[in-house]
């Protein structure tokens, strides 16, 4: 019983690697003439498609209208957002043997800070795809830009955008939640010592 | 009072009648409840049909594929035909598919489609057609809808019993129609003559099970009769084949009365099985015939036609027990076993009956040498020691059986036209239909393998004969076919729809056995062709003397490169032109002013090559001829044609990207 909290709270830490093993957010474009949609998912360090060329045929649709391709390459926060997930765990590991609440709580918060800045990071990405149009594209619609929404369902012309968090996701508020409980559960421990 | 009444009821009814009969012209739309009907046929807007149905195009020399039961069009599969519209036949990766040891051929008369088999039912994995004029079978990829290998068959003059696989595809086999000299020699055509040089063949090849290696596996030379129509044992009869002849008068002319004087002319029945022991034993001649093997990789997405040589001949009278004569009524076309194996059916095409054979009795009269006589080291079996029954129907002109596998043969009539339904318990005559008009072969979907679809659900009929079914079109019309219920006691006429060509024959399968299976686009990176430009940074013109080969992309919407000069009056130009798109759906065609070929009709992830020989300098544009996007119209290009012995060099560019050889 006293070593659970500590035992929740690595737990907690551990399950941010979770993030690895499914993608955290995905989008999809409904039209008649995609009536099994085109998916695109994004993960923590990469971003797929439902089938190889799915990218590709976004990107093939997304040129008519002047969008800037989606090329994983360009794209740095695939590259240091794993880093700052690892770093994470392996600092919620060391705060874990460390055994103090308030690490913990610091822990809780700065994960927290990063979950924010990172659904801001994302905005600002859809935000500049969608408005960030080449003044050549073949197909202007004035005063349209095509930005998906961040959460939910929006019309882009002849497709429906859905865009909604993925299972990866879950791995994020799952060690949020976890960690908090343990800080919860150790306060209560030791009301009762 | 009471008469006036009667009349006005009498009128009513009889009104009703016309109207209900009267639906399409003169003719009667011969269907039963036309509402219920249309509800069985119908399909909604987006749903599927239940099963795929395979119609040979006859002289089309192609095959048609149509949703059943709504009797839709889905594809035209190039077979042995040229086809302009795929470019098959036309561009270079597929011109050897028509390769024969009399060069290339651009059309044949397809004849007889059949599905290849696991345990004697329908897998779904290939369907096998004949060549009808220049012996040939093809064979078709049910992944992919299209035709990967054809072989020749050589020693035969004319392929029409052809080529209904046995029960594990392990044969494909395929008779003369007509009887040649064989090896062919120059020979008088008196009756002497023929009698004397003239033979038949029956030819078994292997390799159908997997692709790519079709081969001749041996030969059985036989007496100079007509060969029409086969079918390969199953169950018990498995290890067998049978072939029907007409003309064993062997008459050489005017044979519409010459070959149909005898009772009787012979249901061939061969023992593959020996025939393989006697091949084994090395019992053979070794004849240096030629013949070719022409074969499409899916990988390099390019065929190859490659000739051949030596086919091993078996020769009855040396090997005993491999083919025995069954004498059958009145030049039979159609020999159709039901789905246990224990009866075959032979269709006495100029009488009213149908004669029905037991296997076992025919075992029973080989091992008791019940013979008649011996005609080249074939024994002629005695009639009534193999005769099962008679089916006494009644109509006239018998030409093809299938069976439902509930204890049915539905027999197909061609001068009476009309479809009956009789038993295999008493070979009695259950039910009649008529067809429109002069129906040929029937089908009935797995009706001619052991496992019937859903017991026998639908028949189709192929009629020879079109009239006043359809608005009239000119002289020429499309052939009809109509669609009947046969899940009930009473058939019932459901559709008629008009076909491609001349279907002699069709195959059908439920959907869901080939539906999944279906490639959807090819993968750029299993794509081994090679003339590929895998993206657009491998785009690039190379002259070899007047030999010029522009490898190309096309991707939504454009073409890279899409201005080209250097090009010169007297070169030989290449297109290697390969479609960067990974979806479904998404082809690219190319055309060029001038280029005398089709164009080429490019699927994702494919490479095709068109050429062309400009001869005017001028400038001369290319586009794309597959209504792709929005921007298709903008998907063009140009080529610029300089005079022989010009200086301009060969240059290519896109938009910004301009390149120099």
């Amino acid at each position: 019983m006293k070593h659970l909290p500590k035992i929740i709270f690595l737990l907690a830490a551990l399950s941010l690697l979770g993030m690895f093993i499914a993608p955290i957010w995905r989008i999809s474009l409904l039209a008649p003439q995609y009536p099994q949609q085109l998916t695109m998912y994004i993960w923590i360090n990469q971003i797929t498609g439902d089938e190889a060329g799915t990218l590709q045929n976004i990107n093939i649709l997304n040129h008519y209208v002047g969008m800037k391709e989606i090329n994983p390459d360009s794209i740095p926060e695939l590259v240091y957002f794993p880093k700052i997930i690892l770093g994470m765990a392996a600092l919620g590991l060391v705060f874990a043997l460390i055994n103090n609440k308030k690490f913990w709580i610091a822990w809780v918060v700065i994960l927290s800070i990063l979950g924010i800045l990172g659904i801001y990071d994302f905005y600002l990405w859809l935000y500049d795809y969608g408005h960030n149009l080449s003044p050549e594209a073949a197909i202007k619609v004035p005063g349209m830009a095509y930005q998906p929404p961040l959460i939910g369902t929006k019309m882009l012309l002849n497709f429906k955008a859905s865009s909604w968090p993925h299972w990866g996701s879950a791995f994020i508020v799952t060690a949020m939640l976890g960690a908090a409980y343990a800080v919860y559960l150790k306060g209560k421990l030791k009301k009762q010592v | 009072m009471r008469s006036t009444t009667a009349i006005f009821s009498t009128l009513l009814i009889a009104s009703l009648f016309v109207y209900s009969g009267c639906g399409n012209g003169g003719n009667g739309s011969g269907a039963i409840g036309t509402s219920s009907a249309a509800e069985k046929v119908y399909v909604a807007p987006g749903e599927y049909d239940s099963y795929y149905e395979f119609f040979s195009g006859g002289f089309s020399g192609q095959v048609t594929v149509h949703g059943l039961p709504s009797g839709r069009l889905l594809k035209i599969i190039p077979v042995f035909s040229v086809d302009a519209e795929t470019g098959y036949g036309f561009n270079e990766e597929t011109k050897p598919m028509l390769m024969t040891t009399y060069g290339f051929i651009p059309w044949d008369d397809a004849h007889h489609p059949k599905l290849s088999q696991t345990n004697g039912v329908h897998d779904g994995k290939f369907l096998f057609i004949n060549g009808n004029n220049t012996p040939r079978i093809a064979r078709i990829d049910l992944r992919y809808f299209e035709t990967t290998e054809i072989i020749q068959i050589p020693n035969s003059g004319g392929c029409h019993a052809s080529p209904y696989p046995t029960q594990n595809t392990e044969y494909l086999v395929a008779a003369t129609r007509f009887s040649v000299p064989t090896p062919q020699e120059d020979v008088p055509l008196d009756q002497e003559s023929y009698k004397k040089n003239f033979k038949g063949t029956f030819t078994f090849i292997t390799g159908g099970e997997e692709p790519g290696n079709m081969d001749i596996a041996f030969q059985i030379l036989v007496p100079g009769y007509d060969y029409d129509k086969t079918h390969s044992g199953k169950g018990v009869s498995h290890g067998w084949s049978f072939f029907t002849s007409y003309n064993v008068e062997q008459a050489n002319t005017l044979k519409e009365k010459n070959a149909s004087q005898y009772d009787k002319d012979y249901i061939a029945a061969v023992n593959w099985k020996k025939a393989e022991e006697y091949i084994k034993q090395g019992k053979f001649h070794e004849w240096p015939s030629e013949y070719y093997h022409n074969y499409y990789d899916e990988k390099t997405q390019t065929a190859t036609a490659t000739k051949k040589k030596g086919v091993k001949v078996l020769i009855p009278s040396e090997c005993p027990g491999i083919v025995y004569y069954l004498p059958t009524p009145k030049s039979p076309h159609g020999v159709d076993v039901d789905p246990t194996g224990k009866f075959i059916v032979g269709s006495g095409k100029l009488s009213a009956d149908l004669t029905v054979h037991s296997f076992e009795k025919m075992l029973a009269a080989i091992e008791a040498e019940n013979f008649d006589e011996v005609i080249d080291g074939i024994p002629v079996l005695n009639f009534d020691a193999i005769h099962a029954g008679t089916v006494s129907s009644g109509g006239l002109g018998p030409l093809h059986t299938e069976f439902d596998g509930r204890g049915h043969g539905y027999t197909s009539f061609f001068i009476s036209s009309e479809v009956v339904k009789w038993s295999l318990d008493n070979f009695e005559v259950v039910d009649r239909i008529p067809a429109y008009y002069s129906i040929g072969h029937l089908s009935i979907p797995g009706g001619g393998s052991m496992k019937p679809w859903e017991n026998g659900k639908y028949l189709i009929a192929m009629n020879k004969i079109t009239k006043d079914r359809y608005l009239p079109t000119g002289p020429e019309l499309a052939h009809s076919a109509q669609l009947y219920d046969i899940s009930g006691d009473k058939m019932e006429l459901l559709l008629d729809f008009p076909t491609m060509g001349e279907p002699h024959y069709a195959q059908g399968i439920l959907a869901s056995v080939i539906k999944d299976s279906q490639v959807k686009f090819y993968k750029l990176e299993e794509n081994e062709h090679p003339h590929k430009a895998l993206n657009e940074n491998e785009t690039r013109i190379e002259r070899n003397g007047n030999e010029v080969h522009i490898y190309m992309t096309m991707i939504r919407s454009h073409f890279a490169p899409d201005n080209i000069e250097g090009i010169k009056v007297g070169d030989k130009v290449y297109f290697h032109v390969t479609n960067l798109e990974q979806d479904w759906d998404v082809p690219h065609g190319l055309a060029v002013m001038g280029a005398r070929t089709s164009e080429i009709l490019v699927m994702p992830g494919q490479t095709e090559t068109l050429v062309w020989e400009p001869q005017a300098e001028g400038v001369y544009p290319f586009y794309c001829t597959d209504f792709c996007s929005a921007l298709h119209q903008e998907m063009q290009g140009y080529v610029r044609v300089s005079p022989k012995n010009s200086n301009v060099k060969i240059k290519w560019s896109l938009d910004d990207e301009v390149h120099e050889l």
